[in-house]
């Protein structure tokens, strides 16, 4: 995939979170963005995968700016699949609702189809079990590889995983880790906000660094992990390192 | 087996205290006058039953539409909702029944009085639940909002399926107990001579000039009604605690 910022810019009220990012990145499948938290990862991603608009500058996916016009906005995000720290999910249904229903409404399957498609989901992530459980009664690891399969179900374009392990403990980051790299064997195209280091180094393709709403460093992972260029980049790594 | 003995002894408590109470007044109980119009009590709480069950139905008619109205863009529908709820809310029932009964329903021509008294109740009752539902679909978290926007949900579905269900879950208690409160508030409907409960009770009240004998029987045929509904409304409570 190819992704180019251009100048973007985005502000809530008077706090600037990103201050005209520039980042082009061309020809890969998995992009991991790091960075400090608050330094604008996430409202990259945000953007990336229409759930809000930039208050300046264009964004372009594959060469296709994202729309600002409400209608053209849902039928993007439709197109792509995101992941939340939270997981998300929807209380009040069980897990196979949850990944059946947006199947249903959204993309027009039948019910039978959306349940089918859901349960075999559920099977390819080792939920077959808790299919009828309420994201209540799962654990962190379980909620968050069901929010996985929902977001991969209607087959996107590309998946937005905004850290997707953040909540959890090292067993659940685990497991959660583990089904991301089923994606990625089978050649999803993924963008990843993470503060796993070890893991946007070997799954991912290319790292991009944001820092203080600007791009610090953008490059092949292991180059810009091990081998970091910038100052900044280097002081942020190191942090990791030390501890 | 020790929570029953304990409920035992509160009610044996209360029994005492209204014992002394009504010892002290040197009361005269005359039972069987009043106890001969068990049938004027028993017509009067049905009324009151239907009337009740009526008014809740337009109440929840109004109570949506008026929640719905708060969420429209036009500002006028927005201010008229608002002043609604305000004015019902910050005004005594008694007030409104008089107003509703001697200008509103008389200037409408509607002759019949129980159509009134339920239109008053559901509107008074319309109010709060109004409010309730508010605060229910405010209670859905930004996070459900941008879950469902990141699937590509319309407006409708986001509300159909993400906010309604669990504001509907989380306002269930709330519901329950302004159920109670519609069941007793009808009580007042009595002043415009809607032969209810209540009023009822007080005519028994006149003719066999008691007045416990009619009122003891009175609170108990209300807490028939509003007992079972206030379990309820604990229980759903609970059961929501757990699950969240």
């Amino acid at each position: 995939m190819k992704l180019e910022l251009e100048s973007v810019v985005k502000t809530y009220g008077t706090q600037r979170a990103l201050d005209s990012l520039d980042l082009t990145i061309e020809d890969t499948m998995c992009i991991a963005l790091i960075g400090p938290s608050g330094g604008g990862k996430s409202t990259t991603l945000r953007l990336l995968a229409g759930l809000e608009s930039p208050t300046s500058g264009t964004i372009r996916i594959d060469g296709n700016e994202i729309a600002h016009e409400y209608w053209q906005l849902r039928e993007y995000r439709q197109r792509v699949g995101v992941v939340f720290q939270a997981f998300n999910l929807f209380p009040h249904f069980d897990a196979i609702t949850n990944i059946a229903l947006p199947l249903e409404k959204v993309h027009g399957y039948s019910r039978g189809k959306s349940l089918e498609k859901a349960g075999m989901l559920l099977d390819q992530f080792q939920l077959t079990n808790h299919r009828f459980k309420k994201p209540a009664e799962l654990s962190g690891g379980q909620s968050q590889r069901v929010a996985i399969a929902r977001a991969i179900a209607p087959d996107p374009d590309i998946v937005f995983l905004d850290e997707p392990t953040s909540a959890l403990d090292p067993e659940m980051t685990a497991e959660v880790l583990e089904a991301i790299e089923t994606l990625i064997e089978s050649k999803k195209k993924l963008l990843i906000a993470t503060h796993q280091m070890g893991f946007a180094k070997h799954a991912a393709d290319t790292v991009a660094i944001i820092a203080e709403g600007k791009l610090v460093e953008v490059g092949n992972s292991s180059q810009v992990i091990d081998y970091p260029r910038t100052a900044r980049a280097q002081k942020f790594l190191k942090a990791y390192l030390k501890f | 087996m020790s929570r029953w003995v304990s409920f035992g002894c509160a009610i044996l408590l209360l029994s005492l205290f209204l014992h002394a109470s009504f010892s002290a007044l040197e009361y005269q109980w005359n039972w069987e006058s009043a106890l001969r119009y068990k049938k004027k009590f028993a017509d009067g709480w049905i009324a009151t039953l239907w009337i009740s069950a009526l008014s809740l139905f337009f109440a929840f008619l109004i109570g949506s539409l008026v929640t719905l109205c708060n969420r429209v863009r036009f500002l006028p529908v927005r201010y008229l909702s608002m002043i609604y709820v305000e004015l019902t809310r910050g005004t005594p029932l008694l007030v409104q029944i008089f107003f509703f009964f001697y200008v509103v329903a008389d200037a409408a021509g509607i002759q019949n009085r129980y159509v009134v008294g339920i239109a008053i109740m559901a509107i008074f009752s319309g109010a709060y639940i109004s409010e309730i539902l508010r605060a229910g679909i405010e209670g859905v978290g930004e996070s459900q909002l941008l879950s469902a926007k990141a699937i590509g949900f319309t407006e409708y579905q986001t509300f159909r399926y993400v906010i309604l269900p669990q504001a509907l879950r989380s306002s269930l208690p709330a519901l329950a107990g302004q159920t109670a409160n519609l069941i007793k508030d009808s009580s007042l409907l009595s002043v415009i001579a809607i032969s209810e409960f209540t009023l009822n009770a007080q005519e028994v009240n006149a003719i066999t000039y008691s007045s416990f004998e009619s009122f003891f029987p009175l609170a108990f045929g209300y807490l028939i009604l509003t007992l079972p509904i206030m379990r309820l409304s604990r229980s759903i409570e609970n059961r929501l605690r757990f699950e969240t």
